[in-house]
């Protein structure tokens, strides 16, 4: 090994002041390995990754056969594997930001990893841009694969206009960073990265049934719903709704319409929420440790 | 930014008058330490000493409450990415259950620095060859410790900071260990030490602070700690059926007094011993505060390995 550093590298320490990575370029780096990690851990993998492809599938087939000769419908004719997917887009947004990033971090941060981290010239921002990557690209692949399965295996009819489309684009982006960055605030309750998932996961669980994401909204009970209102996944799915349902479908909704304003709102108030408390809370360290 | 490779004055690391309280807990309590450019340097305690505190205000990640520290001519509560890629830090704590290969990580970080050590070759140096292609969760304790060591050298670090390194080695890799920390520091590194295993410090360290509630209670050369004070031998002998024992300069005059005074029919003192203090005895004196080795109450034995602090006390 090269351990003679002495006059070369007191040379090249004089020159090196220019030459620390980008903080981009590190963040690419990170990227890729948060990647690798997320699709290693089969923990990750299951129920983050497929859960909703693998819920869509169950709901779609369970649901599409209760009735002899063709389809089973759900509110206003539309079929239920399409009345679902949106839920489904919804609900893995939620997955694989919030819940992704909020155990993954409770666990890296006990395991000494982010320590460890900060122990090195990588740059923070270094950081969060790797967990941006790796919540933005397994987003994109999760909602790609929920729609070419619903697409080719349950015949849902995909939107063709480019506002359907936008729609869906500013959901997505603002549903996936609102969920990223209360992920990261959320991941300083878990007291130990064992606890982390045990924490986590039955918040996502609730939301999930609260939300509209397995039974149509309405036909929850009113203060359900109230109480589903005041978080991102019930707006997220609604949202998702506009996209994937044809316009008769607002007549389903709580308020008879997509409510695509409210739904800007709420988001954004939990993204500035999460920001506000996750720049205030986050720690490189266990909390024991100082 | 000037004085790159160290401070002005040949120290990688100079601290006058550190504190820092956590509570009503005085953690480091004016604390004075150098480290030259070069040297394997070695801070001893017990638990609580506040080796930790104080390295970890080193690497900055903790803030002093007073004091002054310099860590490669830059206080490291303020310095920045270019400091930090001066520096290789081991910590104490690591149990990272990587899901990346040995190989995937050492490259990983080599990424971060400037003018990284070649990933493969830090990983033959370390004794992971074998391991490379293995993930990190798989690893044993020690040859996790040697992966943290890698990491923590890949950058190619003037200084470099090891917390308890050998912590649950056994010996055969603890040795190898230490060769490779050795061949580190013939490299040009500097290495700071904190460790509870004196025969670590021995083996290792140019130099040796003994820090005790929160100060350095002595410094020098691991063979030289305490001065020649504390490795005054004691003769012990047997006398009208009761022990005696005595710390002298002069123990051949003592012993020929015995001779004349305390000899038995056959010319020998009953149970005569001469005792040097060893490494341990001294150690013990020096963090109980006592004024001599002999009047710790630890049994000491003058040769054979030397146990774990942390166990025996």
């Amino acid at each position: 090994m090269s351990t003679t550093t002495s006059p070369s590298a007191a040379s090249s320490a004089l020159t090196t002041e220019t030459r620390l990575p980008s903080a981009l370029r590190l963040g690419a780096a990170r990227t890729r390995v948060e990647l690798m990690t997320f699709f290693r851990e089969r923990d990750a993998v299951i129920f983050i990754f497929a859960y909703p492809v693998i819920m869509l599938a169950i709901f779609a087939t369970v649901f599409g056969q209760d009735r002899q000769g063709g389809a089973a419908d759900g509110p206003g004719g539309i079929p239920f594997a399409q009345y679902f997917l949106p839920g489904m887009v919804a609900t893995g947004i939620m997955l694989t930001s919030f819940q992704s990033l909020a155990i993954s971090i409770a666990v890296q941060r006990d395991e000494g990893a982010l320590k460890r981290l900060r122990a090195t010239p990588m740059p923070a921002v270094s950081f969060f841009l790797g967990k941006i990557g790796q919540v933005l690209l397994v987003s994109v692949v999760q909602v790609a694969l929920l729609l070419g399965i619903g697409a080719l295996a349950f015949d849902i009819d995909l939107p063709t206009t480019a506002s359907a489309w936008t729609t869906f684009a500013w959901v997505f982006l603002l549903g996936t960073a609102t969920g990223a960055v209360c992920g990261v605030a959320f991941s300083v309750l878990p007291r130990t990265g064992k606890s982390a998932s045990a924490v986590v996961t039955p918040v996502v669980l609730v939301l999930q049934f609260i939300s509209g994401v397995f039974f149509v909204f309405t036909d929850l009970p009113t203060w359900m719903q109230r109480v589903a209102e005041v978080f991102p996944l019930k707006w997220m799915a609604q949202g998702m709704r506009s996209v994937f349902l044809p316009p008769e479908g607002q007549e389903w909704e709580a308020s008879g319409s997509w409510q695509h304003g409210t739904t800007a709102l709420v988001l954004m108030a939990w993204l500035v929420l999460g920001l506000v408390v996750g720049v205030r809370t986050f720690r490189w360290r266990r909390r024991d440790d100082g | 930014m000037t004085g790159r490779r160290t401070g002005d004055n040949g120290l990688a690391v100079e601290v006058t008058g550190l504190r820092k309280r956590y509570g009503a807990h005085q953690a480091v309590d004016g604390l004075d330490l150098e480290v030259r450019t070069g040297e394997i340097f070695a801070i001893l305690g017990p638990n609580g000493a506040g080796k930790t505190t104080t390295v970890e205000i080193l690497e900055g990640f903790r803030s002093a409450d007073s004091g002054q520290v310099q860590v490669l001519g830059q206080d490291p509560a303020h310095a920045g990415r270019q400091w930090r890629s001066r520096l290789g830090v081991v910590m104490q704590d690591s149990r990272e259950q990587s899901e990346l290969t040995v190989s995937e990580l050492v490259h990983h970080f080599a990424t971060f620095y400037p003018d990284p050590r070649d990933a493969d070759e830090v990983i033959d140096a370390v004794g992971l060859r074998e391991k490379a292609t293995n993930r990190s969760a798989a690893l044993s304790g020690g040859q996790r410790r040697r992966l943290d060591v890698a990491l923590g050298i890949v950058g190619r670090p003037e200084l470099l900071f090891l917390d308890e390194p050998t912590t649950g080695f056994d010996p055969q890799a603890r040795r190898s260990f230490w060769e490779l920390v050795k061949g580190l520091r013939d490299g040009g590194t500097t290495i700071l030490l904190t460790t509870h295993y004196l025969d670590e410090a021995a083996y290792l360290a140019d130099r040796a602070a003994v820090v005790r509630d929160g100060r350095v209670v002595a410094l020098g050369a691991p063979d030289e700690l305490g001065g020649p004070d504390a490795r005054r031998p004691v003769v012990h002998w047997t006398q009208d059926g009761t022990a005696h024992s005595e710390r002298t300069a002069t123990p051949t005059a003592l012993v020929t007094r015995l001779s004349r005074e305390a000899a038995g029919p056959d010319g020998e003192v009953p149970d005569l011993r001469v005792v040097q203090p060893s490494l341990e005895d001294v150690y013990l004196s020096l963090i109980s505060g006592a004024e001599h080795p002999q009047d710790t109450a630890a049994p000491h034995t003058t040769d054979g390995p030397v146990p774990d602090l942390e166990t025996t006390r």
